[in-house]
């Protein structure tokens, strides 16, 4: 403490850097969702297991229920990631909450990835869950779960930066809420139904959502031979999406700090 | 009640501010909300001069006041000192730094305690103090200490464990002033701090700020509209309203200027007894509020005053009485202040 009182008159302190405030931002995020999120994490999950139980009335084994289980594992993902950051950004920003950062010498970047990144890995062990019971409902193969290691963070980055993106941007608190249930009914309607009985268009709005991508490569990986340059390409493409999305959301945390 | 611990120093007045170590100087400094339109819920709300040309400095080591009734413009006015709202003209200098142009440098010369505390809310108290003291550049040990200290300092140690959300009002906003004051800034600016808070917890922050004036020449900038709190605690005072400075001075200077009045409340146990004349003459000069009146009156008039109401059937009338020294409050209104609610006594 008595460092700071041989700082000399007018010289501002030093910017905090961009890893050290991400990692604080990150682990306080984290133990704030550990209090606040468990019962939610918990509806997600028994949601997403709830959508495979009725499925399996509906589909017969074979890709449509790779597609099944591989849609509702990352439903968990788009549910905490997507919504339940959305809402958490439009809460903060309508409630004055941004002023606090605001007035930190942190970098935009490592307050959004830092929120970003904790609700993404939030959501692993929900996903996993889903996957297993999943995988025992559907008799699927489970040598391919460790892909989820990849599809969460991909599939997280992308979603979490746009449902940041969205908190941010909404004009309104309850638009930000509306915004980020819209993006999850999509991921839900779009993600788990087997894309073969689709009508066309709907498969176009199903490709131009990034969650879709990290379902497809999910969903690949339990075939026996899995095409490993598709579920790179699609991996690839939901990282590309997370870089734009997480840049569209550090933007929007800027526009909306100063005002 | 808050405690003026705050030693005594000389002042002078307002005008010879401009010579020595001024902090933050602020010029002319003007910001319009644009007229709302009505939606469904929510009635049109015309356009709003929240700071109408208001200039100020603030000097090293000194707590300086803005206070002023509920929409008065202050907290608009702190907002764009810390850099989170921009002015559409004017002048903010910080220790030298132009925080009109680049907004960026008030975070690292200052640190802000706002009235929410939505962005701290979910963490613990200890965790609050700590990820704040990073997000200001410091290193992870560095942090603890500097955690450790502030919450042993506030009294906040044994609560240190349960989140902001659990704790009572006034708790709550002592954790989100540890988290202001982890990571010292040469500048504080507090908006409304103790709020809600017991007066053990009010002492320990009045003991905080002094102990960094003293040690650090720190400088506070104090949003209030608690007039005891400016009268105890500041160096300085700028009364606001409606987005104007309408004085700025220190408390005993500004009340000086209303020395020749004494305030006198009177509480009726029920209706006024009007048919008594000394209280009927009374009537014309008192502001009322429900069974209580206040006056402010000459000595001389607010003895012959209290002559005639504890005498006789008024007495019989009357339910509590107190004459006082005037307060911020009176000078609040004798500057042409256009209502004292919202300012508070407490």
């Amino acid at each position: 403490m008595s460092a700071a009182a041989s700082v000399p008159l007018g010289t501002p302190a030093p910017r905090a850097r961009l890893l050290p405030s991400l990692a604080a931002v990150y682990r306080a995020q984290l133990s704030r969702a550990r209090v606040a999120r468990i019962p939610l994490l918990f509806v997600a999950t028994f949601q997403s297991v709830g959508i495979m139980v009725l499925m399996r009335g509906v589909v017969d084994g074979g890709s449509e229920a790779r597609a099944v289980v591989a849609g509702s594992s990352v439903l968990v993902v788009a549910f905490v990631a997507l919504n339940l950051l959305a809402q958490y950004f439009g809460q903060l920003r309508a409630g004055g909450g941004l002023d606090h950062y605001a007035t930190l010498p942190v970098p935009p970047a490592s307050v959004v990835l830092g929120a970003a990144a904790a609700y993404a890995s939030f959501t692993l062990p929900g996903t996993l869950v889903t996957a297993v019971i999943g995988c025992l409902l559907f008799g699927l193969p489970m040598g391919g779960l460790w892909i989820l290691a990849a599809v969460v963070p991909l599939a997280g980055a992308a979603l979490a930066g746009l449902g940041a993106a969205l908190g941010l941007l909404a004009p309104r608190q309850e638009l930000a809420t509306l915004a980020g249930q819209l993006g999850m009914s999509a991921a839900l309607l779009l993600g788990v139904l087997p894309p073969e009985r689709m009508p066309g268009v709907i498969v176009w709005a199903r490709d131009l959502l990034p969650s879709t991508y990290g379902v497809e490569a999910f969903a690949r990986t339990f075939s026996p031979h899995p095409d490993w340059a598709a579920v790179c390409l699609d991996l690839g493409v939901c990282a590309a999406v997370g870089v734009l999305s997480l840049s569209a959301a550090t933007w929007a945390y800027r526009r909306a700090a100063v005002r | 009640m808050s405690t003026g611990t705050a030693p005594a120093r000389p002042q002078g007045g307002s005008g010879t501010a401009a010579a020595d170590g001024v902090v933050c100087a602020v010029r002319d400094l003007v910001k319009t909300y644009p007229a709302v339109r009505g939606r469904r819920g929510a009635p049109a709300l015309p356009e709003t001069r929240a700071t109408d040309g208001i200039s100020l400095d603030v000097r090293r080591g000194e707590v300086f006041g803005l206070l002023g009734p509920n929409g008065a413009g202050k907290s608009t006015l702190v907002r764009q000192l810390t850099g989170l709202l921009r002015p559409d003209s004017g002048s903010v200098t910080l220790l030298g730094h132009d925080i009109v142009r680049r907004p960026e440098l008030a975070s690292r010369l200052l640190a802000y305690l706002g009235q929410e505390s939505t962005a701290l809310d979910e963490l613990t108290v200890s965790l609050a103090a700590e990820t704040t003291a990073r997000l200001r550049g410091l290193d992870v040990r560095a942090a603890r200490a500097a955690r450790d200290a502030v919450l042993e300092e506030l009294g906040l140690t044994p609560i240190a464990g349960h989140p902001l959300k659990k704790l009572s009002g006034g708790q709550r906003r002592l954790a989100c002033f540890a988290a202001a004051l982890v990571g010292e800034r040469p500048v504080l600016v507090l908006d409304e701090p103790t709020t809600g808070m017991d007066p053990v917890a009010r002492r320990a922050v009045w003991a905080a700020v002094d102990r960094r004036r003293a040690e650090h020449g720190a400088t506070v900038v104090l949003v209030t509209h608690n007039v005891i709190e400016a009268e105890t605690v500041l160096d300085r005072v700028a009364v606001i309203d409606q987005g104007r400075v309408i004085a700025c001075d220190t408390p005993a200077a500004l009340k000086a200027r209303v020395s020749d009045e004494v305030r006198l409340e009177l509480v009726w146990r029920t209706a006024p007894p009007l048919d008594v004349p000394a209280v009927a003459a009374l009537a014309g000069a008192a502001a009322e509020s429900g069974r209580r009146w206040v006056l402010r009156l000459s000595p001389d008039e607010a003895r012959a005053a209290v002559g005639a109401v504890t005498g006789g059937p008024a007495f019989a009338a009357l339910d509590d009485f107190t004459l006082a020294t005037p307060s911020l409050e009176d000078v609040y209104l004798a500057l042409g202040g256009r209502t004292a609610k919202g300012l508070v006594k407490s």
